[in-house]
């Protein structure tokens, strides 16, 4: 009963959406006031169904109901309870269905709390998210039914792919998948305000709580989804370049530029066509990886779950909704106009440059992507590397990092620049030492990581010049969110640039009682012991690490033994070991047992790296992060609210 | 509203896009990865016998005015036992073949021609794979169609069927 509840649920919510496009389109037909009232109620009433039917999946995969298709190919009553309930988002349709219910949730969001915006930009708004929500319950119903029954329920689940079998997997896709439909809401914003024609700043505060949300979720998915990487897949490279790692950067990459030019239109309503624009893009490349990930366009380590029918199925639905969008900006814009006129020396300025800067990057990193199909086409085959990303966008991004902190020293409209040339020195005087000390102590530092760390010295120092001279404890909290961001963004470079420039690799088949020397550490290989898990076999090495000083710590790398369920084949996953120091990460990874010919003990191939300030790249991303929150928080409605009445009374004490 | 073209721009490149990704929906992926020495001359190289009693193989031997096949194969490899068959076929068709052992020990090819027969007029080893890597061959068993010249004319990826053998001979002909 309850798949059927949750089908029937999902069924009526694609009704409710169908009704609320039909009298949105109605309502800003013929302004009629009584059409446009079920548009809240019918936005609210849809996000409690998806959600409710999503937490019936959920349901069912706890229960392991293997008479449902969906449990039975992606569960096994054997698995951890926390695995069996990632499970549900784990797969194509169960993630599908969370989409889903963020985009219904989120939706109901905008209803219950927007009053800032004039109701026919609101019912606009709303009546393009019922839009985008019918497309993708289509979807849903027609092609990827998550509630399907089996005929015969199998007495057991052919179980998770062991690599996903991991916590931070278990989260890291729902966080991205927030940030993706935040961006939805900015689109419908986008959509809503083209067709009232109301684009100015009370479009842009309403919009902007959406876009730094959703920024904030896809830093934090983007941020883990690279730990995880570092981790699981045994290799320990942090970034690889990889078509589905770049198809949730240029998302990222069109959020941040849409966040700092959303600033501008709500602060002095100029941009605002360019804002428009970006809102578009944002949500547009969430669908074209959406797309990407699940049609099997491109190869990529992340292709899990592909099939070429869904991509079709996806393909139409993103035509119509970016096409539909593209066509009302090229119609409409026009009438938008640019708004108000600023200097290239300004703040303005220079969040224009940093916006061109933002694209130019995502425009390369979408190129690269793509550019294998393109390159097919004309019946030559490529693949795009690291090389080529790290040529020319590694450049342009230590280019936008210096134009970054510049931008908080200038005032709005136009500026002389006294206060920039005033601290500029100070970040000269940072990046010139880290530089010098670099080039005359570090060896042979390859030309980009010794800029990266020379401008994050830069970065580090001016990302605090805002903070100068004020009182710490009346400056906004956005300031401080801002401020906090751009230090994140100089650590995370630090640590790229240090992990790139110093990192040291061995490769040995050791046999136990042997000592490996990497970097400033000796490794003693002690022995190797077999394990068994839950739903694995292993083995697991212990290795003895000794630091410079003596300190002497265990590390147990382990490499996992997934057996075969109902029919799937075995699969081994490498679970490395990780040694965390101030001054970075000691990182083992046990591989194959190596055959001995002439009865000498067993080797085993070991794998070990030091890797300097790399956690810094992860504690950056997290400060970024943590930057965005408080600006979110700072200017969230009910703390201004609560400032307003704290001020007031404040002044009836003094009365 | 002079400049309003530009406002279609965005339009146009999603065109372009879509355009792109229609293709790669309709002309699902070739994966296979062909050799980039086609029509290009073989790769020079010097390998010694892959077994006692073989000769071994130069790539100048290979420039001799007949065409002729050089297969790249192993002891080791299963797929190459059921490829001998079609192999001792094409030689006794008048087909002249060499041989590339790839990763293989003298006493293991020797063994294998005692069980699968021994087409090859000169069998090459190849150690490190070095000559396989230089010539794109990305496994085993691979072919490769030669012509008089030393010049690469084809690439069979995977094991010579039954059917491919009149093909084979076919395309043979043609190169004389």
């Amino acid at each position: 009963m309850i798949a059927e509840l949750g089908l029937a649920m999902l069924w009526i919510a694609a009704a409710l959406a169908c009704l609320s496009l039909i009298a949105g389109a109605l309502f800003l037909r013929s302004g009629k006031a009584e059409l446009a009232a079920v548009i809240r109620p019918a936005a609210v009433a849809m996000g409690a169904l998806t959600s409710l039917s999503f937490l019936f999946l959920i349901w069912l995969f706890v229960r392991s109901d293997m008479s449902v298709e969906l449990v039975a190919r992606n569960s096994n009553s054997l698995k951890p309870m926390i695995f069996k309930i990632a499970g549900t988002w784990g797969n194509h349709e169960g993630s599908m269905l969370l989409w889903l219910a963020i985009l219904c949730l989120s939706g109901a969001l905008v209803a219950i709390f927007e009053k800032r915006l004039r109701e026919d930009t609101l019912i606009a708004t709303l009546t393009a998210q019922a839009a985008l929500s019918l497309g993708f319950f289509a979807f849903l119903l027609f092609s990827s039914n998550p509630f399907n029954r089996l005929p015969v329920a199998p007495p057991d689940g052919q179980g998770l792919n062991p690599l996903l079998q991991d916590i931070g997997l278990a989260f890291h896709p729902p966080t991205l998948y927030v940030g993706y439909v935040g961006l939805s809401v900015a689109f419908s914003f986008a959509v809503g305000a083209l067709i009232t024609r109301e684009v100015g700043p009370a479009f842009a505060r309403a919009m902007r709580p959406w876009v730094l949300g959703s920024w904030i979720f896809l830093t934090l998915g983007i941020t883990a989804g690279s730990y995880w990487a570092y981790y699981e897949l045994g290799w320990g490279g942090w970034w690889f370049w990889d078509p589905v790692e770049n198809v949730s950067l240029v998302p990222w990459l069109a959020g941040a530029a849409l966040l700092h030019s959303v600033s501008v239109t709500a602060t002095r309503n100029a941009l605002r066509a360019w804002t428009v624009m970006l809102a578009v893009i944002g949500f547009s490349m969430s669908m074209v990886g959406t797309f990407i990930v699940r049609s099997g366009l491109l190869t990529s380590v992340h292709s899990f779950a592909v099939d070429p029918q869904r991509g079709a199925f996806l393909l139409v639905l993103m035509a119509i909704y970016i096409g539909g969008a593209l066509t009302l900006f090229a119609l409409r814009a026009g009438a938008v106009a640019e708004g108000k006129k600023f200097a290239l020396m300004s703040r303005e300025g220079s969040l224009v440059i940093n916006n061109l800067l933002l694209t130019t990057i995502l425009a390369l990193v979408l190129l690269g992507t793509l550019y294998p199909i393109v390159a097919e086409a004309m019946g030559e085959k490529i693949s795009v590397g690291p090389p080529y990303y790290n040529r020319v966008a590694g450049p342009i991004a230590l280019v936008l990092c210096v134009v970054m902190v510049m931008g908080p020293l200038l005032n709005w409209r136009r500026d002389d620049g006294k206060k920039l040339w005033g601290r500029l020195p100070l970040g000269i005087l940072a990046g010139a030492v880290i530089l010098f000390g670099l080039v005359l102590f570090g060896g042979s530092v390859g030309i980009l990581p010794l800029l990266g760390m020379t401008v994050a010295a830069f970065v580090a120092v001016l990302s605090l010049a805002p903070l100068w001279g004020r009182n710490l404890r009346r400056t906004p909290l956005p300031t401080w969110g801002m401020v906090v961001a751009h230090f994140g963004v100089a650590i995370c470079l630090a640590g790229m640039g240090a992990e790139t420039a110093f990192i040291k690799e061995k490769l040995v088949a050791a046999s136990p009682g042997d000592v490996v020397k990497v970097g400033q550490y000796r490794v003693e290989f002690a022995g190797v012991s077999p394990v068994a898990g839950p739903n694995y076999t292993a083995l697991k090495a212990r290795l003895v690490a000794v630091t410079p000083s003596g300190e002497r710590y265990v590390m147990y790398p382990e490499s996992r033994m997934f057996p075969g369920l109902m029919g799937t084949s075995p699969t081994e996953t490498n679970e490395a070991a990780l040694l965390t120091r101030p001054g970075g990460q000691l990182y083992a990874v046990l591989g194959v047992p190596v055959p001995s010919a002439d009865g000498a003990p067993d080797r085993y191939q070991l794998r070990l790296w030091w890797k300097p300030l790399v956690w810094w790249i992860w504690l950056g991303g997290g400060l970024i992060a943590l930057g965005g929150f408080l600006s979110l928080v700072g200017r969230a409605q009910f703390l201004t609210v609560w400032r307003a009445r704290r001020a007031r009374k404040a002044e009836e004490r003094f009365a | 509203m002079k400049k309003s073209w530009i406002l279609f721009l965005p339009l146009a490149i999603m065109g372009l896009l879509f355009g792109g990704f229609i293709y790669r929906l309709t002309t699902p992926a070739d994966t296979m990865i062909q050799s980039q020495w086609i029509d290009k001359p073989m790769p020079l190289f010097d390998l010694p016998p892959a077994a006692d009693g073989v000769e071994g193989l130069k790539s100048s031997q290979l420039a001799d005015g007949q065409p002729r096949l050089v297969n790249i194969f192993a002891s080791w490899c299963i797929p190459c036992r059921a490829e001998a068959p079609q192999l001792e076929a094409l030689a006794r068709a008048g087909v002249r073949i060499d041989g590339i052992a790839v990763r293989d020990r003298p006493q293991d090819v020797a063994d294998f021609f005692r069980e699968y027969g021994n087409p090859f007029e000169r069998v090459g080893s190849d150690m490190q794979s070095s000559v396989q890597i230089a010539l794109g061959s990305s496994g085993v068993p691979e072919t490769f169609i030669i012509d008089g010249k030393g010049i690469i004319r084809e690439q069979h990826q995977g094991v010579i069927l039954d059917h491919h053998v009149p093909e084979i001979l076919a395309k043979l002909e043609a190169l004389k």
